[in-house]
């Protein structure tokens, strides 16, 4: 909404970094704990490996308030549509990270009862493994999230700050594509893997924007 | 007495009580392009006949139930539903749904609770949100891969749900451990009390609204799974007591890092006493809230810190020992009135109970093997895979096969941080379990939680589900 | 008690095995047919039986030669109900047969209300009904699931898994 309506140039770059920034270092998490990974959530957002320097210590009980849907733990059959309500409750711009096996694929849980990766649900932005992960894995998940959502083209069709559902810039507004989930290998670019840019840029992409270089 | 079985309900029969009012006609809602914010997703995410119903739609022997009759009162004696006591008229209890992504629920519990105003009347919890089919799982894996699937049914204190399955296979296979293996399991078993005492008292303090004890419960806890992480190489889901004795042996200097957690531990549990139990606000928020009696805890199944907050002294480390509990001396902590601030206490002293054994532990710690001899059960250090093709045989076997258990049924129960934590096991003397059940505390307990909130307000019912402790990775296997 | 002091019983045995400290594993096990268990465990009850630890079902179906004592004959399913005196300090277990064509028990709820869940878990992983009890409705899967998870021939439910750098679908 909004933005990703106006065309792309010089004016709005500057201010499309400050949308970006003001998104990335507040983002509040919802509270989807539903297992073993819910704790080690609960461990980051605690004293030693602290959220709150990132600007997310704040967890939001209702998904009105909440961007960033971390869903720790195992989704069972019962907890599906309860998810997908969440998430459809929540406004955008809004982020999906999956954390744990469980969450993205499953885990070592292939049988009945589990739903096997939460992106049969949802479009995840982040998947954290680890079963469950360290806190460090998940902490370097979610500041992957922050690199994805700061450096990252909102004006790109698709979610804000979501790079595998995204379509040309021309295509008009398709709300179902943007919110169904991914199966995996639509907007994937092996050219330019997304896992390998992202993560501590070495350059100001402001600069290097306004020199002309590529990101 | 009435069958109400699911046939009866009526399924199709909207709430009126619900949340979300109904869509009014006349304003294009339209529901083949609602996103989700009108009735379409309540009924995707209905239970039909599992959900509490309203008082119209309840067989009056439920409200009798429900209004606590069955267990309180003595034979002979029977009540009208008509003087089950509500003023107002029926239209106005409200039932309203906690749930399943609550931020105060420890978990992904539903509770529906109805209310006459700030007064709860009946409740029902409505469980299976995490529903693993762990057990059946279990009949897939190997013993040697078994702990793997039960440790991550109780996500907090997943030793004791490891050491519950070695002990029933161990029965079963009807072998004698080791004196090391077993003193290094109740070290570990002790410490994930503690981790796990610590844990619920910074859940429960944050129930209270205190943030600092969540900040504080943590922050000892961390120190605890780092020595887990030294010693089973994860913070949790160790997978690190298996079946004939443990996976490693404990690392050089232990005795010193398990000296430190308790060193440090003990005087700030005396500041969390005074940050709790000293502050008037918690004491009336908590005492005489959640009152449980003993006839009533016997007749629920409850065991663990409930069933010892209304007096009765039981517990299964001094009243059915296992490992070496009974040569250690530790007391039982038992409780006066059933209520909040009993179970309050009973978790914050049985912490300091198990500090007090693990000292015991270090200084009484044998030398010897962590795990037994017996080659059908045990595998071979890894060094000697590479000197003698016996060893790589029986690795590979033990591994891949696993071993062969003798056909037969077993029940062993252990005393975890929630309550009796139990094994069925039925073995059909093949390397996988034909049956594995898991008796949960935390699925018997959370039975005690109607009765608990019955009668009082809505902000104690936040309290009382936790003071029950639940972990719904065990509710919902 | 002091930590430090005299602890007051024979020293242990380091260092040794020994079956003393082997869990206590060995009950008592009954064997009641579907008309007696109500009245069996009434008895015991009043025997001084006060808690149903755990109540839970078990199908045989692919293990149908179990060993059982003699008169009683073996059904697909059984209902095991583990007793635990506090008093006395000890258990009991009770073994139930239940017929697959006619999978309807008594419930335990009037003796122990502590089993309303055990039941109803019974009765949606294995779809053993128990009569008499007051809200015979799943309790762990969804309203809607058909079929008993828990039953032999009932599969798992595997999802096949591609390793991965594998085309195709995941």
């Amino acid at each position: 909404m909004g933005l990703e309506d106006l065309q792309h140039n010089f004016l709005t770059g500057r201010l499309e970094d400050l949308v970006k920034w003001a998104r990335t270092y507040s983002m509040w998490p919802a509270t989807f704990g539903l297992a073993c990974c819910a704790i080690e959530m609960m461990s980051v957002g605690a004293a030693d490996y602290d959220l709150a320097r990132f600007g997310m210590e704040v967890f939001r009980a209702s998904p009105r308030q909440a961007d960033l849907m971390i869903v720790a733990g195992r989704v069972s059959q019962k907890m599906a549509p309860v998810l997908r309500q969440v998430y459809d409750q929540m406004m955008e711009p809004k982020w999906v990270l999956s954390m744990g096996v469980c969450a993205s694929s499953g885990g070592m849980f292939n049988n009945y009862a589990i739903v096997q990766g939460v992106d049969q649900i949802v479009p995840v932005d982040v998947y954290a493994p680890g079963c469950p992960p360290t806190p460090e894995t998940l902490m370097h998940a979610i500041l992957t999230l922050h690199e994805k959502v700061r450096t990252d083209d909102i004006t790109r069709r698709g979610r804000a700050g979501g790079l595998e559902l995204s379509l040309s810039s021309d295509e008009g507004a398709d709300t179902d594509d943007a919110h169904s989930p991914s199966n995996g290998t639509t907007g994937w670019n092996p050219d330019r893997p997304d896992a390998v840019h992202l993560g501590t840029p070495r350059r100001n992409p402001i600069i290097a924007r306004s020199v002309g270089e590529p990101l | 007495m009435s069958d109400a079985t699911a046939s009866e309900r009526p399924e199709d029969v909207p709430h009126t009580d619900t949340v979300l009012p109904a869509p009014v006609s006349g304003t294009g809602y339209d529901e083949a392009t609602d996103t989700g914010t009108g009735r379409g997703l309540i009924i995707e995410t209905s239970e039909g006949a599992q959900e509490l119903f309203s008082r119209k739609e309840t067989e009056p022997d439920e409200l009798r139930r429900e209004a606590g009759a069955v267990l309180r009162l003595p034979e002979g004696v029977t009540i009208n539903a008509d003087d089950i006591d509500i003023e107002q008229s029926d239209d106005e209890t409200m039932i309203i749904n906690m749930g399943p992504q609550h931020p105060s629920t420890h978990g992904v519990l539903r509770l529906m609770i109805e209310l006459d105003g700030e007064t709860v009347l009946r409740t029902k919890p409505v469980i299976g949100y995490l529903h693993t089919g762990m057990e059946k799982t279990a009949e897939e894996l190997t013993y040697v891969q078994g702990s793997t699937n039960v440790t991550r049914m109780d996500y907090l204190s997943p030793l004791h749900n490891e050491l519950v399955l070695s002990l029933a296979v161990e029965a079963l296979l009807g072998i004698d451990m080791p004196a090391r293996s077993d003193w290094i399991r109740m070290l570990m078993v002790e410490l994930n009390r503690v981790s796990s005492h610590l844990m619920w008292m910074a859940t429960n303090g944050m129930d209270h609204a205190s943030t600092s004890m969540m900040i504080y419960g943590f922050r000892e806890r961390e120190m605890v799974l780092a020595f887990f992480e030294k010693t089973t190489g994860l913070r949790m889901n160790h997978n690190f007591i298996r079946p004939g004795g443990t996976a490693a042996d404990l690392p050089d200097g232990w005795e010193d890092d398990v000296t430190v957690i308790c060193d440090t531990v003990l005087p700030r549990l005396d500041e969390y006493d005074e940050l709790l139990t000293g502050q008037p606000l918690f004491r009336q928020r908590s005492e005489g809230v959640g009152n449980l009696s003993a006839e009533e805890a016997l007749a629920l199944s409850l065991t663990g810190p409930l069933l010892r907050s209304t007096g009765v002294p039981w517990d299964l480390r001094r009243a059915m020992p296992y490992l070496r509990y009974d040569e250690v001396e530790f007391d039982v902590i038992v409780g006066t009135f059933g209520d909040n601030f009993d179970r309050y206490s009973i978790r914050l002293n049985e912490i300091r109970e198990s500090i007090r054994i693990i000292r015991q532990v270090i200084e009484k710690m044998p030398a010897g093997d962590y795990r037994v001899q017996d080659k059908k059960v045990t595998p071979p250090p890894r060094g000697r895979i590479d000197e003698s093709m016996e060893a790589l045989i029986h690795h590979f076997k033990v591994f891949t096969e696993g071993f062969k258990v003798p056909e037969g049924e077993v029940y062993v129960a252990t005393e975890s941080p929630r309550g009796e934590l139990g094994c069925y096991l039925v073995s059909d003397g093949s390397p996988k379990p034909f049956r594995m059940h898991i008796r949960g505390p935390s699925f018997v307990n959370l039975q005690a939680l109607p009765l608990m909130m019955r009668g009082g307000l809505l902000a104690d019912a936040v309290v009382a589900c936790s003071s029950v402790d639940p972990v719904m990775g065990e509710v919902d296997r | 008690m002091d930590i430090d002091g005299a602890i007051g019983r024979a020293a242990p045995e380091s260092g040794g095995n020994s079956p003393r400290h082997r869990i206590d594993a060995a009950h008592e096990v009954r064997f009641p047919t579907r008309e007696e268990y109500i009245d069996v465990v009434a008895g015991l009850r009043d025997g001084g039986f006060e808690m149903c630890a755990d109540l839970c079902a078990v199908d045989y179906l692919t293990h149908p030669g179990r060993t059982l004592p003699d008169g009683v004959r073996a059904e697909r399913f059984e209902v095991v109900v583990n007793l635990l005196s506090l008093s006395q300090v000890r258990r009991i277990r009770i073994r139930v047969q239940v017929p697959a064509a006619d999978a309807v028990v008594a419930t335990l709820f009037n003796l122990y209300p502590g089993t309303e869940a055990m039941e109803r878990e019974a009765y949606d992983l294995l779809g053993i009904v128990f009569t008499g009890h007051p809200d015979m409705t799943r309790i762990l899967l969804p309203e809607d699931w058909e079929g008993h998870p828990l039953r032999k021939d009932y599969g798992v439910g595997r999802v096949p898994v591609q390793f991965k750098g594998a085309p195709g679908p995941r």
